[in-house]
């Protein structure tokens, strides 16, 4: 033992050996005065954990996260103490909401100045503490080593979250002398449950009594990669699938059985599915607001049932007549044993019928439409890409026309809805995800929040491409303004944008092109997916007040859907957002 | 919708670790819960604190809530007692500007309910109560026949009665 090389170690060299025996690869951030020594380990001791270096520390949260949702591990975040660690703020809170794995390390003031207003010094730990799954402020450099474990333990478990380390300089600087893999101590973490056979075996049988049953598929699906498993129920059972927007993916959208996503901006076949089920089951979904509209309305005279790794979220939004609590696809591989084949064959003529009558559409009529173009793209690569999204217009459209074969390919703020997290996930998805072609699909207003990141991925020249479908608005409060505020615009006016095309052009090693015909679609994302030395912006000037449709006022239950632009006048909606 | 407004007793089971207290608090704070009395203190196990939560607020909801509480990473675990499942009892202090001609009086309400004079001067007395909150509450009314100058009560501890883990 006291041969060791490790009593040569300060506290911050420790844990860059702890981060690499996670099996980090990237770290996303940047530095600042009090996590100078860590950024100083990351070059003094070996290790092949390359460093991004980001320009604005959100877009260092944000690309951690994408590389989590693109690869499912945790994604890692270094930045300083004070506005670096508050930056991150808004892309922890992203993360938590979404349930994404993530580590954010931040630098802190040295101990003896805690609390003293130091320079950049900010109460990190109390700050995050509403949106983190756990937090720590080191007090000890030998402490590095159990907590970096218990870190990642719990950002990865049960329901997976953002677990935040605040690391004063005197202990990162200090000198380590402790055990480099100490046994964690979390008395009060317990992830893991068993399945309880006699809930699955009562969602069995309420599931053989029905005759309308319909599948709602979220994020906990994906995140515990039960994708085999959901469309095996479904196949075994005949049960449509809707999905979350982030749980796209889950069943490959060109299933028979895929009705695509619910909810606000959901399908109409799978808004009309849901109201007119007698079953309704959610896998790893948390029943959003967005997704039941009016709780007391939402399958009221179906048999609820949930399935959902987080205790608390059963009968949190909507009250369930069974539920399980589990990993999905613990709990899944075990009613498997507990099915058995349903007819439910009218109900899939009927529910076939709603797609017919009610497909996903839009005016072809004037000028460049944004759904045109995703359509397109999606003919293109055969929805063979990632992509991450930003929030709004584009956002839905996207979540609509680009249809979702693969689990971990389409990437978006879903609770959160944060603006400016498209681009900056995207450089996250392209690290973890080196092979494949990424596709950044936002909006003129997101983008400005976080396209400085442009300067990172040209600097690693990353092929993203970045779609701007450019209205010149912000368009999907434009929409609401429209639809429910007589038509009275209030800030969403984006006079004043770039030129993007341009923009990117001045950036070493970035491209940039310009779409303003339907004829020119094609020829023009050709020209991006052939452009592979670093990223490049389409700028495409869009018809500036397309609306999003179909679509369910907020608040209002799914029955009141609107399938197209209504003639009569709107009352405004009661719900939140 | 009105829902009724009760008053609950949770018994908390904690790591004891910073930050533990902010977070349990967080989430009653969030919900529009309000903290009526809380008490702290070491467990049995000195690594662990116990929590008594007295709270005011509508029952709705308050099952989520002790989930919540239940799933942050260091509690161990988050109940809810009835009062006839658990032994709850609390104390108080009561200072009282009394001069020596009716300190008799004062005695008489303190022996009727089994209190403590535990500091005596020729103008006051503290007097201590323990007991169920109703008996405290009881005393503290009569006892304001009289001028009281200070107040101090713990809020309630609970212990779950039996082999029940509280």
């Amino acid at each position: 033992m006291s041969e060791s090389p490790k009593s040569s170690m300060d506290g911050a060299q420790a844990l860059v050996k702890c981060l690499e025996a996670q099996g980090v690869e990237y770290i996303f951030g940047l530095s600042g005065g009090s996590a100078i020594p860590i950024f100083d380990a990351l070059i003094t001791i070996e290790t092949k954990i390359q460093l991004i270096l980001v320009r604005h520390e959100q877009g260092a949260a944000h690309m951690a996260d994408g590389y989590a949702r693109a690869t499912g591990k945790p994604g890692v975040v270094l930045v300083t103490s004070g506005p670096g660690a508050t930056n991150t703020i808004t892309g922890i809170m992203t993360a938590h909401m979404d349930s994404v794995p993530m580590i954010i390390l931040t630098g802190q003031t040295i101990s003896s100045m805690i609390g003293k207003d130091a320079f950049q010094e900010a109460d990190v730990f109390g700050l995050t503490m509403p949106v983190v799954k756990h937090s720590y402020l080191l007090k000890d450099p030998n402490d590095i080593p159990r907590v970096v474990k218990e870190a990642f333990h719990i950002a990865v478990t049960g329901r997976p979250g953002p677990v935040l380390r605040d690391l004063p300089k005197d202990i990162s600087a200090g000198a380590f002398t402790g055990e480099l893999d100490p046994p964690m101590n979390l008395p009060g973490y317990y992830p893991f449950r068993e399945v309880n056979i006699d809930d699955v075996k009562a969602i069995a049988e309420a599931i053989q009594h029905s005759s309308r049953p319909v599948i709602l598929a979220g994020h906990g699906a994906l995140i515990s990669r039960a994708e085999k498993e959901v469309v095996q129920l479904a196949e075994t059972i005949q049960a449509p699938v809707t999905t979350t927007f982030l749980g796209k993916g889950v069943i490959p959208e060109t299933h028979p059985l895929s009705l695509g996503m619910l909810g606000m901006h959901g399908t109409a076949y799978a808004n009309k599915a849901v109201v007119e089920c007698d079953l309704i089951m959610s896998i790893g979904s948390r029943f959003d607001d967005r997704i039941i509209g009016q709780a007391s309305r939402f399958c009221k005279d179906a048999v609820r049932i949930h399935i959902d790794v987080d205790e608390a979220e059963i009968d949190k939004m909507i009250k369930v007549h069974h539920s399980c609590v589990g990993d999905a696809k613990a709990v899944l591989q075990e009613l498997l044993k507990h099915v058995s084949a349903l007819d439910t064959a009218d109900w899939l003529r009927r529910v076939d019928g709603f797609k017919t009558k009610y497909p996903l559409r839009y005016g072809k009529q004037a000028g460049l439409k944004p759904q045109q173009i995703l359509v397109e793209l999606y003919q293109m690569t055969g929805g063979n890409i990632v992509v991450t999204t930003d929030v709004g217009q584009h956002q839905m459209w996207a979540a609509q026309f680009l249809r979702t074969s693969r689990p971990r390919d389409f990437i978006g703020s879903g609770g959160a809805g944060t603006m400016g997290f498209g681009f900056p996930a995207a450089i996250g998805a392209q690290f973890g995800r080196p092979k494949e072609q990424v596709w950044a699909i936002v909006g003129d207003g997101g983008f400005q929040m976080t396209l400085c990141e442009l300067a990172t991925a040209c600097v690693n020249k990353l092929p993203i491409k970045i779609l701007v479908l450019n209205n010149h608005y912000l368009g999907m409060v434009r929409q609401w303004q429209e639809l429910f505020y007589d038509d009275r615009e209030s800030g969403v006016d984006l006079a004043g944008n770039p030129d993007f095309a341009k923009l990117a052009d001045s950036y070493p090693g970035a491209k940039g092109v310009t779409l303003k015909r339907t004829a020119d679609i094609r020829k023009i994302l050709q020209r991006a997916m052939d452009y592979n030395d670093g990223p490049c912006v389409i700028n495409a000037e869009c018809e500036k007040t397309e609306n999003v449709f179909p679509m369910i006022p907020a608040g209002r239950p799914l029955e009141d859907m609107l399938i197209e632009r209504p003639k009569t006048k709107l009352s405004k909606p009661t719900g939140s957002t | 919708m009105s829902f009724e407004q009760h008053t609950h007793t949770l018994s908390v089971y904690v790591a004891n670790r910073p930050g533990v207290l902010a977070r349990i608090a967080q989430v009653f704070s969030r919900r529009g819960y309000n903290i009526e009395s809380l008490v702290v203190s070491p467990a049995n196990d000195g690594d662990f604190s116990r929590m008594t939560i007295g709270l005011s607020g509508a029952s709705e909801g308050l099952e989520q809530i002790v989930r919540q509480v239940g799933k942050l990473v260091d509690v161990i675990s988050c109940m809810e007692h009835a009062d006839d499942t658990a032994v709850v009892r609390e104390l108080a202090l009561v200072k009282v500007r009394v001069e020596a001609e009716r300190r008799m009086e004062v005695l008489q309400i303190v022996e009727h309910f089994a209190c403590k004079t535990v500091d005596l001067t020729d103008t006051s007395m503290i007097i201590m109560s323990t007991g169920a909150s109703e008996k405290v509450a009881a005393f503290i009314r009569m006892i304001r026949s009289f001028e009281v100058v200070e107040l101090v009560r713990t809020g309630k501890v609970l212990m779950a009665r039996g082999d029940q883990p509280t």
